[in-house]
This record gives structure tokens, sequence and C-alpha cells, in this order.
């Protein structure tokens, strides 16, 4: 396959797919761009949730533990 | 403090200069990969999205051009993907005749079809490369691949190409 090859499968394909229609941007998109940033929630990984819970249920069973935890926090 | 500087330490009022300076252009490379207007407008915004969340990986000095450039056709080639295998031209291409009367619509429409079942890694550097007549050297930049490997997948989506056709009873 040369240059030659290529081009001629470009010449073709051009004529397959026909002119872009819609080339400019006809609207502003930083609306849509603040609905997205607005429904961008923080995501919390499943680990967290684990370490979270874990930690609800020693303070639980173990309520002494709380002033530690302070301290170290 | 500069424009980029200020996007970089997470400023949403210059990343909204940089949205409106640069969302034309995003939304022209990736109508010219995608070749349908809704879709574009959709991975403008995503791609965007994904720069801002981004935005501590990029370096002050940096073509942010080019940078937002490669995410949104990593955006585009996650589409095609997701789309895949049913991605098909959208129907206002289709129907745009041709100024070349010697080529029917038949193989015309087989052309299309062999194009778009085109693995998207393939599909997109063609596009670029044949259709687009990118230089390889700014399809590399986009992809965030080398200059060989922009010819490689050239070369095997070509190949891909005229197999398709061939089978397809359209002479390659």
């Amino acid at each position: 396959m040369n240059e030659e090859d290529l081009k001629q499968m470009g010449k073709r394909l051009r004529n397959a797919l026909g002119p872009l229609k819609n080339a400019e941007l006809e609207r502003d998109l930083w609306p849509e761009m603040v609905r997205k940033l607005d429904q961008t929630t923080v995501h919390v990984p499943w680990f967290d949730w684990v370490l979270l819970a874990g930690l609800g249920v020693a303070l639980w069973f173990f309520p002494a533990l709380l002033p530690a935890l302070l301290y170290h926090i | 403090m500069e424009l980029l500087e200020r996007f970089t330490a997470g400023d949403l009022d210059a990343f909204e200069t940089l949205f409106r300076q640069h969302q034309a252009q995003v939304y022209r490379w990736v109508l010219r990969i995608l070749r349908d207007p809704a879709a574009a407008e959709d991975l403008t915004v995503e791609a965007f999205w994904r720069a801002y969340r981004a935005h501590a990986r990029f370096h002050a000095e940096g073509n942010w051009s080019a940078w937002v450039r490669r995410i949104a056709t990593n955006a585009s080639l996650d589409y095609l993907k997701r789309r895949r295998p049913e991605t098909e031209l959208p129907e206002d291409v289709k129907a745009v005749p041709s100024p070349d009367g010697a080529v029917q619509e038949e193989t015309r429409c087989k052309i299309r079809q062999a194009l778009s079942e085109l693995p998207p890694r393939l599909r997109i550097v063609a596009v670029l490369a044949l259709v687009e007549e990118e230089p390889y050297g700014r399809i590399a930049e986009a992809l965030g691949i080398s200059e060989g490997a922009v010819k490689l997948r050239l070369f095997r989506g070509v190949r891909l190409l005229r197999k398709k056709l061939h089978r397809m009873g359209v002479r390659p």
C-alpha cells in the first residue's frame, strides 16, 4: 500500500461521507457545562464507607476510644 | 495570576473563560471525528468537564488547546467504543448527495457501513488522516501516540476497510 492508494481511499471515503454539515457551533454550550458541573456529586469510594462503618462500630462498643481518637485527629 | 495558572488552581472563572474561547474549536474537532452534531455537542461538554476535573494535572506553561483536544479525542474514542457495534452515521449525513455522480449511492452506503464497522481506534485515525487530511503529527498529538503508531493504525485500518469492501462486493 502506497501514498497513492491512501489518497484513492481518502477520495472514496470523502465521496461516501459527503460534506460536513453543521460545521460551526450554533449555540453557547456554557449553560450545559454549568448543569453538568452542578450534577457532579462528590464520589466517596466504598472503602471509605467501610472504614467509617468500622469506626462507628468501634466507638459503639468502646466509647472510651473517643477522646483518644479526637486527640489524634 | 495568568489565566492558565488560575485554571490549574481550580478557578471556575478562568475555566469559563477558557471554555468560551475554545468550545467552538473543540466542537469542530469532535464533529470531524464523529460527523454527528448532537454527539459532538455532548462530547464537547464532556471533554471540558474531564478537563476541569483534571485541572491540577495541567501544567500552566503547556499547550491548553492541544491538551483539551486530546481529552476530546479520548472522549470521542470512548463514545465510539460504547456505541459499537450499532454506530452508524447520522441520517442527515447519509442524505447529502455527492457531487461525483459516477459513484452509486449503494456503493457509498457500503463504504460508510464498512467505515463504521472499523474498530474505533482505527476508525478515528482513518477519518482524521484520510477524510479530514490532518497531518500525522497532529493526529499523533491528539491520540497521545507516536507518528509511527498513527501510520501503523492507518495501514491496518485501510487494509481492514478493503477486506470489508471486498466482502461487500465493492471493488476496493
